[in-house]
């Protein structure tokens, strides 16, 4: 059985930079408002999460008036990006943003508030979707057009795994551009740097810091819209798992750091992807699939312990 | 004051002769979370049994009700309404549970107060093999659905390699265990790296690779239909035409919404609930099930219904023993096990440990049209509950 | 308003104390049930806020005592005075001026009489009441770890585990698999346990603690949030190769102590035992005890040494170490000592369930204890308490009874304002939604009351020092935004 799981390494690693680039997507989410707020939002999950049930609903309603299966996609993506950046933003306005005001110096405040507001988005999708449709697991419409696939260099490919591809990779461009190009980015760097500085330039770091987690959350809502076209079913609690994971995908790039991010995202698609497939068979089913979600917090554990920085970050000394 | 006081005890003494004494049948089911749908098929079922019942009651002076209580298919949420369950001193009876990881710790609160259970879908053998005097199950076991189910893989289906999956909770690793030690018997081959449990929801690529490389004719799965819902639909679109096997929880038409039809209809399962139309007693049900609550009625539904009026025919056995008084639990419990009951799904009686003493046993395969009702049976078997292992 | 309140003149104020405790007691006599239980709850808010004497406030705490006590005899449910016993105790805590006689007598009489009474009426009320023991003394743990030395540890359920799981094995025929020897366990070795689960666990906390403690606080929250699942995880698959904790199937039947002596010292004194009242009674007792003990313990530690040194770090890290504490040894502690309760507690919650399985240790549990510490106030032993009191009635008691009493409501075919109750949807379940009532519960608390319910009495003290700095923060906070 080894021999054939060997042959077939080129299509588990096509798997795992598919999962990778999701990671990505969440993880820059959790590291751009560390960046600006050095807050572990923690609710970021439920962002990707509602991204992805929005576009599950999308796909329901509109798969019979849209026959194109990419204009559906492309539907979905902009209205998932949307409500879960709308969704961020309110967060950030009715959670957040009345603690710093408060001018809370215990860190820990900031990151209980995140748990309970990640309680209250689960719940309140559920009760949505229960009144709603009366179901829990929701599940992604199929569209015959993004159902095909082609087999390259024997690795079997569908095209809605193209589609993942190629849309996170404009998303993490698009995102680059956007840091080190516009206004805004400078504005958000300026923030992150020292938040009172940038107040003294003129900057008003409430829209900066409302941009930036209507920016991460977009992004966790296109990469749930991605997650539920590639994995089909999607629950109002099934972002925790993927949101950790993505957590951790930022740590191992070094938290804040853009490009750290998905590099992290990556590496950690690929190696839960490997160990998922490998560890069973390796270990003659001593440690199954069923440890393939506890690695990520293995690979946080050492990292933090052995490299606390990340694989791309700096070392900041604490601030007095 | 004292006056006062007196007129207020009347009053209420008065109120209470009025008001027929109320007696009241609790169903325990995950109604929330992801197998919410078969719950409420369970709750639904009772509720029409305990429906019917109410004018039969009421000319014996009492009133009937159901309490319906959610366990979440969770073992704390489970114990924690059990406790409330027999300190409600006009509940007399159990119909449920769902998953049998919640039955098993919340019967032994049960126990306590000898307040009976009767399962339509708990198939762990501990259930019964506790020898507990108050629970009972009219549906089969595990270690008989299990290896019916290996038998006919391998004879039938001609299984020689088989990849096992299971969801790692109390029921689903049991049959899953059940039936790879049949197979095994059988001669079909299950190695180690192939029998594997996990508890994720959404992502079976790395599972669907391993079973790329292993090649096996049939996957077999132990667990319920919401986990695996997803993974068929993967192995679908991966052009994977290998067929699926499973148990009974996969029996709910919520598989082939979560599958999709195509990749639902390579699926074979066996369950201890037989479709609703092996049973021609079930026509009216149906109907004034579909009338009444909008819904199409499943197996488990019949099931719960048969429970209730388990439960309900031993009141009504209990109340008329002692001449018309209120019936007490322990009355009840024993009365359950002297049913003879012709209900629905055929003809009830328990044994000493409280399993139904012939089981039925099916084995259906998915209709590709995606309707639930229109599964084709494959075999019936019905095979004598199994006795308790000697000590 | 508070303000209004303290101007009130003593003698109003015991006329409205008297007046509320004598319509408790009258609406306890006209109509035992839901009603008198919320006006003998008014009467104690009027008791706990009026100024009040001392004396006045005491015997109304008295007279409460005893109404809430009656009110179980009746026949209605008797959650709402259990409730409000858990209030008079609260507000006995509270009143710091009492003398300690006063303070024993009074919640001697509701810990050893009154709640044992209505156990007697409503076994589901001693479940209520172990249930809050064993997460009060589980919050303590948590919060000495988070509330007295500020390290967030979001896995500490991990711990509990572990405990439930040292009992749970060698209570019963699990152990088998894996070892020669006579399982289970004699049940009264069930003590000797809890002395070895208090080090296994506290062993456990130091070895995930010296590397996890090496890290800033919201990394360690996550680095502990991911050793919980871990934990979780591990006990749901250590049933292979070699069977240790039986996997998703569970353990059952774990043994407990024998109670005959308990049974007939009992009976000695007129209290007939059963079936359904023994082991409860024997547990709520057992629980009392171990949360005197971990009273006594928490409240030394915070005085010692140790306990300076620990808020000295949730402070400030920096100026602590300067100071010359020694940070690794010192979180480590704290770290440790949290473990240690929490494992204790395993041991009796696997015993009084009889069941252990891993689906009891889920992230929402760890996450449910932090809610108790943050509800009661990070850092308040008295807090921890009444926040476990609050979430676990809330959970297991208010939300399903609400949704009990609407299910009657809907099969009794209730019409409100026009609208027939039987259709409203089942979805609707207020029990279903607990997630969503512990968020917001969180949410409010730390937007508007971060000290909790009870704050810590250093906390409290720093506040009215901070009261005149406030508005001048505020006032350069809107500065800064125009």
């Amino acid at each position: 059985m080894l021999d054939s799981l060997l042959s077939l390494l080129p299509q588990i690693l096509f798997e795992g930079l598919l999962l990778g680039f999701v990671y990505a997507m969440i993880a820059l989410g959790y590291t751009m408002v560390y960046g600006v707020l050095e807050l572990i939002n923690f609710a970021h999950s439920e962002i990707f999460m509602i991204g992805a049930v929005a576009g599950v609903e999308i796909f329901r309603s509109l798969s019979n008036i849209i026959h194109n299966g990419y204009l559906l996609l492309l539907v979905a993506i902009v209205v998932g990006g949307l409500v879960s950046g709308l969704v961020a933003i309110a967060m950030e306005r009715f959670a957040y943003r009345p603690l710093r005001r408060r001018g809370t110096t215990n860190r820990l405040v900031p990151l209980i508030t995140a748990v309970g507001v990640s309680f209250v988005l689960q719940d309140l999708v559920r009760l949505i979707e229960a009144l709603w449709h009366n179901e829990f697991f929701l599940r992604m419409a199929s569209v015959s057009d993004l159902e095909g696939s082609v087999t390259v260099l024997g690795i079997f490919i569908q095209y809605k795994s193209i589609v993942v591809i190629v849309v996170s990779l404009a998303m993490l461009a698009g995102l680059n551009l956007l840091v080190n190009k516009t206004r805004l980015g400078t504005a958000i760097r300026t923030v992150a740097q020292d938040m009172d500085t940038a107040r003294l330039m003129g900057i008003n770091p409430d829209r900066v810091v409302s941009s930036t987690f209507f920016i991460g959350g977009s992004l966790g809502g296109v990469a749930g819209v991605l997650f539920a076209l590639q994995y089909t079913t999607i629950s109002p609690y099934s972002g925790f798992l993927p949101g950790i994971k993505a957590f951790t995908a930022a740590v191992l790039g070094g938290i804040g750091n853009i490009p750290g991010a998905m590099v992290g995202g990556l590496v950690l698609g690929e190696l839960e992807t490997l160990a998922g497939t490998y560890l069973p068979t390796l270990t003659n089913g001593t440690i199954g699939t069923e440890y393939k979600d506890i690695i990520a917090f293995l690979v946080l554990i050492l990292l933090l312990l052995f490299r606390p920085q990340g694989l791309l970050g700096q070392i900041v000394k604490e601030k007095v | 004051m004292k006056k006062y006081i007196l007129v207020l005890v009347a009053l209420t003494a008065c109120l209470t002769f009025a008001q027929a004494q109320t007696i009241k049948i609790a169903t325990q089911s995950p109604l929330s979370g992801g197998s919410g749908a078969l719950g409420e098929q369970i709750k639904l079922g009772a509720q029409l049994a305990v429906e019917e019942a109410q004018p039969r009651f009421q000319k014996l002076g009492f009133k009937l009700e159901l309490a319906a209580y959610d366990d979440q298919a969770n073992p704390d949420t489970g114990v924690a309404n059990a406790n409330r369950i027999i300190n409600d001193a006009d509940i007399i009876g159990v119909v449920g549970h769902y998953n049998s990881g919640v039955a098993i710790p919340s019967s032994e609160v049960y126990a306590r107060v000898n307040l009976v259970m009767v399962s339509p879908a708990n198939t762990n053998p501990r259930i019964t093999d506790r020898n507990m005097p108050d629970v009972n199950r009219i549906c089969g076991r595990d270690d008989v659905q299990g290896p019916a189910g290996a038998e006919f893989a391998v004879k039938e289906l001609k299984a020689k390699k088989i990849f096992v999956i299971h969801d790692k909770t109390a029921y689903g690793q049991g049959l899953a265990e059940n039936f790879k030690a049949r197979a095994i018997e059988l001669g079909a081959s299950v190695p180690n790296n192939a029998f594997v449990g996990t508890e994720e929801k959404s992502n079976f690529i790395p599972l669907i690779t391993q079973i790329l490389a292993y090649k096996p004719d049939l996957i077999y799965f132990g667990g319920i239909y919401d986990q695996i819902g997803a993974f068929a639909k993967q192995l679908n679109e991966r052009g994977i035409k290998t067929p699926i096997m499973g148990g009974d929880g996969l029996d709910s038409s919520d598989y082939v919404r979560l599958a999709g039809p195509a990749a639902a209809a390579n699926t074979y399962y066996t369950t201890v609930a037989g479709p609703v139309s092996v049973f021609p007693k079930a026509k009216a049900f149906v109907d004034s099930f579909k009338v009444k609550t909008g819904k199409t009625a499943e197996g488990f539904a019949v099931y719960a219904y048969d429970c209730a009026n388990v439960i309900l025919s031993a009141t009504e056995a209990a109340i008329k023993s002692s001449g018309g008084k209120a019936p007490t639990r322990d009355a009840v419990t024993k009365a359950v096990r002297a049913v003879k009951l012709d209900g629905l799904t055929g003809s009830i009686e328990f044994d000493g440990k409280g399993d139904i003493k012939v089981a039925n046993y099916y084995v259906l395969k998915v209709d590709a049209s995606g309707d639930w009702g229109k599964n084709a049976i494959l075999k019936t078997v019905a095979v004598p509950a199994p006795k308790l292992p000697a000590k | 308003m508070t303000g209004s309140l303290k101007k009130m003149k003593t003698e109003t104020a015991l006329i409205a104390v008297c007046a509320a405790d004598l319509v408790a007691f009258a609406a306890l006599k006209v109509s035992p049930g839901f009603f008198a239980g919320i006006i003998g709850i008014l009467a104690l808010v009027m008791t706990g806020y009026l100024p009040v004497k001392l004396q006045a406030k005491l015997g109304s705490l008295a007279v409460l005592t005893l109404v809430f006590t009656l009110g179980f005899a009746s026949k209605a449910s008797g959650d709402i005075f259990f409730i409000g016993l858990i209030g008079i105790l609260v507000v006995l805590i509270r009143t710091d001026r009492a003398p300690v006689w006063t303070k024993v007598l009074i919640g001697a009489a509701i810990l050893l009489a009154s709640i044992p009474f209505a156990g007697f009426k409503d076994t589901f009320l001693f479940e209520l009441a172990i249930q809050i023991g064993i997460f009060a003394a589980m919050a303590m743990g948590l919060n000495v770890v988070v509330g007295m030395a500020g390290l967030l540890d979001m896995g500490y359920t991990a711990f509990f585990a572990i405990g439930a799981y040292t009992w749970g094995i060698f209570g019963s025929p699990q152990a088998h698999s894996f070892m020669a020897g006579h399982f289970p366990l004699n049940g009264n070795l069930m003590f000797l346990f809890m002395g070895l689960a208090v080090l296994a666990t506290a062993l456990t906390g130091i070895i995930i603690g010296l590397p996890a403690l090496r890290l800033r606080g919201d990394y360690l929250a996550i680095v502990t949030l991911g050793l919980g699942e871990v934990i979780r995880v591990l006990a749901n698959n250590m049933d292979h190769p070699v069977n240790i904790t039986n996997g998703p199937q569970g353990i059952t039947p774990v043994s407990r102590p024998d109670i005959g002596w308990f049974r007939s010292a009992l009976s000695a004194i007129g209290v007939p035992l059963d079936a359904r009242t023994d082991y409860q009674l024997f547990f709520y007792f057992l629980v009392l005890l171990v949360i005197g003990i971990v009273i006594v313990v928490n409240i030394n530690l915070g005085k010692s040494k140790f306990g300076r040194a620990w808020v000295a770090i949730r402070e400030d890290e920096i100026a602590a170490r300067s100071m010359g504490i020694p940070m690794i040894k010192t979180k480590l502690y704290a770290f440790a000592t949290g473990a240690a309760f929490s494992g204790a507690m395993g041991v009796i919650f696997a015993a009084q369930r009889t069941f252990v399985s891993p689906e009891t240790f889920t992230m929402l549990q760890s996450t449910t204890i932090l809610g108790m510490v943050v509800l009661g106030g990070m850092g308040s032993i008295e807090g921890a308490i009444l926040g476990a009191a609050s979430l676990t009635i809330l959970n297991i008691d208010l939300l399903k009874g609400f949704s009990e009493y609407l299910n009657e409501l809907k099969q009794g075919g209730t019409v409100i304002f026009g609208y027939h109750l039987s259709s409203l949807p089942s979805q609707l379940d207020p029990a279903k939604y607990e997630r969503l009532v512990f968020g917001l519960v969180i949410i409010f608390m730390m937007i508007f009351r971060p000290t909790g319910l009870l704050p810590e009495r250093r906390r409290k003290a720093e506040e009215a020092e901070d009261d005149d700095d406030i508005p001048e923060i505020t006032e350069t906070g809107k500065g800064g935004q125009s």
